[in-house]
């Protein structure tokens, strides 16, 4: 069962498995400082412990990388998950598995056995690192998603016509998804009129101006039009020293004469429209 | 070789592409079209790429060419139902596709015919 | 997903690099548009190799960059090769049938393009396409 290098470890180990357990838990939460549970701690790390000693104790208990480990790997990596996204720091998250070895110097003793077992340890606490960062990575990414999505409000002005208010600095990849979803409302809502105001916006560059400039075309593409409201003196200025052609796309001062332009060119009766709804 | 079907409804041609497009389906489709608006006297082809997940610059090519066809042949053609993702790569591209009427589906189009056929 | 090697030899010939190099995007997670731009690139490419290059082949695979994901292609042929790169790589040139965007346009859809041509030595290009 034991494999050689680990001598009789996980024998003593097994032995004193509650105790090893009681040690590590109070390491583990004097840096959790209770935001954890105690009792969730406990089940997280003696279903860690069970598969870190069946692991240590199996033929290829040397290498981390082996099968032996996948169920050690799968569980270090939901625990490194789990405390990214809770919010805990990467010292934090990795105390939980460096800890262990202090639990086992002081309970079991640190014989010859020990250094494999603290090879082992540290390769897995590297692992957790590695996860940690990742999982970091993917909320980081995730909410800039979000933050877009939310910076992003393509609304319905009237049937046949949706607006798309531009509050903020506009950098290339904010353009992009913006525009992207502006075509794809278009499609969805079925309008053949997009307005997009930019009062809101301070400047533009050449590549956000050329962004703007290939969505209308686009549009065209589609069969839509825009219409750019509220561009500022000084957007006209760099528009104009760019030398980038606006051509016959359709501008106006404000959102509400931008609307009028849309709501004449369908064919609406506003007069007839604010009767019919007692305004 | 598979070519596509072309529908004729009233006065219009309607070609709704649902399959992946082949090159040799491609120029069968412009010979097609122009063939039928005069076997027809058709004075309107829709164009339905609803389906199409991609436009590249030869498709582009035939349907600025059926638009140019149709148009010796005193017929108006509309490309109706672009993908957004599409526009944007064939704005990319370098194709704005100039002189083509579009609108957002096949409804669209054929009311922007009749309208169009009304006006000019 | 391995590296897939097509022939190209005829027009379902393109539209079967097209389907692969939309497969290989789709599980590299690329966006609905880099997935279109892409494919779109690939259909150009395609269409030049058989064109041009009197047939020849394409190789898809995903490739990855730390944590990004992305889609390489490479198309190569063994036909009379591009004398003048600059002028092959212009809008508007065309020494076939095209709009004269292939070169150009494939260019403009994607992150990364290498061509490798001399006169009679065949031509291949090479596109990638990361994930945002």
């Amino acid at each position: 069962m034991t494999s050689e290098p680990f001598g009789d470890l996980i024998e003593r180990c097994r032995a004193a498995e509650d105790d090893l357990v009681r040690r590590w838990r109070a390491d583990v939460a004097a840096s959790l400082r209770g935001r954890i549970s105690e009792v969730e701690l406990d089940k997280e790390l003696r279903d860690l412990l069970d598969a870190v000693l069946s692991a240590v104790g199996s033929s290829q208990g040397g290498d981390t990388k082996s099968p032996a480990y996948g169920e050690v790997r799968a569980l270090l990596v939901d625990l490194s998950r789990a405390r990214a996204l809770q919010g805990f720091s990467p010292s934090e998250t990795a105390i939980n598995v460096f800890t262990l070895k202090r639990a086992v110097r002081e309970v079991v003793g640190a014989g010859a056995e020990f250094q494999p077992f603290s090879d082992v340890i540290d390769d897995l606490g590297l692992f957790t690192f590695e996860t940690y960062a990742r999982a970091r990575e993917e909320v980081i990414a995730q909410q800039a998603e979000q933050l877009l999505e939310l910076a992003t409000p393509v609304v319905k002005l009237w049937p046949g016509v949706v607006a798309l208010p531009l509050v903020g600095t506009l950098d290339s990849a904010r353009a992009q998804v913006v525009m992207e979803k502006l075509l794809q409302t278009l499609v969805d809502t079925g309008s053949e009129y997009a307005i997009i105001d930019i009062t809101g916006v301070p400047a533009v560059d050449t590549q956000v101006a050329q962004h703007l400039l290939k969505t209308i075309v686009a549009a065209r593409l589609m069969g839509a039009e825009c219409i750019i409201s509220g561009i500022r003196p000084q957007i006209a200025q760099t528009i104009v020293a760019l030398g980038i052609e606006f051509g016959d796309i359709a501008t106006k001062a404000t959102l509400a004469d931008a609307l009028m332009l849309a709501l004449g060119r369908i064919g609406v009766d506003v007069a007839a429209e604010m009767s019919k709804r007692g305004l | 070789m598979e070519r596509l079907p072309i529908l004729k409804i009233g006065s219009m041609l309607l070609v709704s592409i649902q399959v992946d497009l082949r090159d040799d389906m491609v120029i069968a489709l412009q010979e097609d079209l122009a063939d039928r608006i005069v076997e027809t006297g058709a004075r309107g082809v829709v164009i339905d790429i609803t389906a199409l997940d991609i436009v590249d610059s030869f498709t582009g090519r035939m349907l600025a060419t059926v638009a140019a066809l149709s148009r010796i042949l005193d017929a108006e053609t509309v490309v109706v139902g672009m993908r957004p993702a599409v526009a944007i790569t064939l704005v990319e591209l370098g194709l704005s596709l100039d002189g083509i009427k579009t609108a957002l589906n096949v409804e669209r189009g054929m009311r922007l015919l009749s309208l169009g056929g009304a006006a000019t | 997903m391995s590296a897939q090697e097509l022939a190209i030899a005829g027009d379902a010939d393109v539209v079967r690099v097209r389907q692969a190099v939309r497969a290989a995007a789709v599980s590299a997670k690329l966006s609905l548009v880099d997935q279109t731009k892409l494919v779109t690139a690939a259909s150009e490419l395609a269409r030049n190799t058989l064109t041009y290059g009197g047939g020849g082949g394409a190789v898809v695979e995903e490739v990855f960059n730390g944590l990004r994901k992305g889609v390489k292609a490479i198309f190569h042929d063994k036909g009379p090769g591009i004398a003048d790169l600059q002028l092959a790589l212009t809008d508007g040139y065309t020494s076939g049938s095209g709009m004269g965007l292939g070169l150009g346009g494939a260019r403009r859809l994607v992150d990364e393009f290498t061509i490798d041509t001399a006169p009679g030595d065949g031509t291949t290009v090479t596109v990638v396409k990361w994930a945002r």
